[in-house]
């Protein structure tokens, strides 16, 4: 069995891996990573989103062996001083914004708005769902979403900016 | 779903790959996975082993040319839509690949996998034909060239070898002149196309002095809309390039499938072309 060295979270973690294992059920069934859900069986829903190497990929769409040597960050990540400690500005956009309903596409969604800012930090309503196209939302109708990934936007911008 | 059982391994160098799959032929190649990974999830794929050539530096980047640009089998979808070389060099792939699935998926997926795929939904083979690519596999014997016209060979069927691995793409420059254009009509939570139209028009006065045209998902291949581009020479914006447009199913066999029915397809597909050719010549 390969055994592979990777990063989740800011944990080093070395593991002896089947090469059918994917990286979702790495990160839940091994890791804890519970926060990172599976949606769907067709790599469409993007519920699994996490960032591998700085860049949003689907979970469910990477083998753990190809994360070999990776630095993954998922939902469970992104706050500071651990999972008790304080919300990502854009985890709380979503919040404050009601931009979930059952919450299951909600840790994607977060991910995947994080990942259009790297392009893109100041973007408009059709730059966002664009940047969102891979996320589906059964719930919401998209319009709190949008709002919240604006806020979460202008947030991270404040953030960065105050010295 | 949890995929069947399979072999892995990730070799050193291009020629190490090659004899991996040369010498097993039920082993596959790994490159980004967007599409090997939902094939094997689903079980439609039981390879007995995977050969992981995601991580081989020569077959990476984006390379001017000259009188071509290189795409390497590895670059991502992600790195080819930004490339300023491929933005200028060849402006139909950019335009394609940025309308290929979802930021995620093109952030892995790869630009020779969604080739040597050969899905004829996909949307890079009907530009890759358009354009006239030349396609370079390679084998332990060495490098040889395949025209775009010979490597589609059936539905998720390549004219490549066993042993051999797609390592890049050539894509011609075409000179000034040329507008391009690629439209596809999809469903919005999904982003196949039900068909696309890639199209490179060269432009003379007020009339089309050359046209080059690709449909996506309008068979088992991806194909060339002869009839049309045939009738496109030499027409006049308007009512010619109306009427030529109107032959770009001719010959074609198109698929049913939950999406649309042949004749569906058909009129899409005379639709489409006038759309893209008009907006590729630069009239809206
Ligand atoms: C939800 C979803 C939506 C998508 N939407 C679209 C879309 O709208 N348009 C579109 O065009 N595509 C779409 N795709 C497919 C996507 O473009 C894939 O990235 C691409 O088709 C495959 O590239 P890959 O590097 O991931 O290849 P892989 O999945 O790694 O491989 C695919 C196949 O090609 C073979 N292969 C890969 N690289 C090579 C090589 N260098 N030499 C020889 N054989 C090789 C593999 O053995 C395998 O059989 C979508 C995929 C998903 C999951
Ligand atoms: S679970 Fe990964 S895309 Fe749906
Ligand atoms: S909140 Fe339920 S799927 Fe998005």
């Amino acid at each position: 069995m390969p055994r592979i060295t990777i990063t989740v979270d800011g944990i080093k973690y070395e593991e002896d891996v089947e090469p059918r294992l994917l990286l979702v059920h790495l990160l839940r069934e091994r890791l804890g990573r519970t926060g990172t859900p599976v949606g769907c069986d067709t790599s469409n829903c993007g519920a699994c989103t996490v960032m591998l190497d700085g860049k949003s990929a689907k979970s469910c769409s990477v083998l753990a062996v190809q994360a070999d040597g990776c630095d993954v960050v998922t939902i469970e990540g992104l706050g500071t001083n651990g999972t008790n400690g304080s919300m990502h500005p854009m985890q709380r956009a979503f919040h404050e914004e009601h931009a979930l309903q059952c919450g299951y596409c909600t840790p994607g969604m977060v991910m995947a708005a994080i990942d259009l800012l790297r392009n893109d930090p100041e973007p408009s309503e059709e730059t966002i769902r664009q940047g969102l196209e891979g996320n589906l939302c059964r719930c919401t109708g998209y319009c709190n979403i949008v709002r919240a990934v604006r806020r979460g936007a202008q947030e991270m911008g404040r953030a960065v900016n105050t010295p | 779903m949890i995929p069947a059982q399979f072999d892995y391994v990730r070799p050193g160098s291009v020629a190490e790959a090659c004899r991996e799959l040369a010498s097993d032929e039920d082993a596959k190649a790994l490159a980004g996975g967007q599409s090997l990974l939902p094939f094997l999830r689903l079980r439609l794929a039981y390879p007995s082993k995977l050969v992981d050539i995601g991580r081989l530096a020569e077959l990476k980047g984006v390379h001017e040319r000259g009188d071509h640009v290189h795409i390497g089998a590895l670059a991502t979808h992600d790195e080819v839509m930004r490339s300023p070389v491929v933005n200028a060099g060849c402006p139909l792939v950019a335009l394609a690949v940025a309308q290929v699935a979802d930021p995620a998926i093109r952030h892995r997926g790869t630009f020779g996998g969604s080739l040597a795929h050969a899905d004829p939904a996909g949307d890079l083979p009907a530009v890759a034909l358009a354009l006239d690519a030349v396609f370079v596999a390679a084998s332990e014997q060495g490098e040889r060239e395949i025209p775009a016209a010979a490597f589609f060979v059936d539905y998720l069927e390549s004219s490549l070898r066993q042993g051999e691995i797609l390592a890049g793409v050539r894509i011609p420059k075409l000179g000034a002149g040329w507008g391009f254009h690629y439209e596809k009509f999809h469903r919005t939570a999904q982003a196949w196309a039900i068909v696309g139209v890639a199209a490179a028009v060269r432009r003379s006065n007020g009339s089309i002095a050359e046209a080059r045209i690709g449909l996506t998902n309008m068979g088992p291949t991806p194909v060339r809309a002869h009839a049309a581009e045939a009738a496109l020479r030499g027409a006049e914006l308007g009512d010619q390039v109306r009427r030529a447009c109107a032959e770009a199913a001719a010959g074609t066999a198109p698929p049913a499938d939950l999406h649309a029915q042949p004749d569906y397809r058909r009129h899409l597909a005379e639709v489409l072309t006038g759309r893209a050719v008009r907006a590729a010549a630069g009239a809206g």
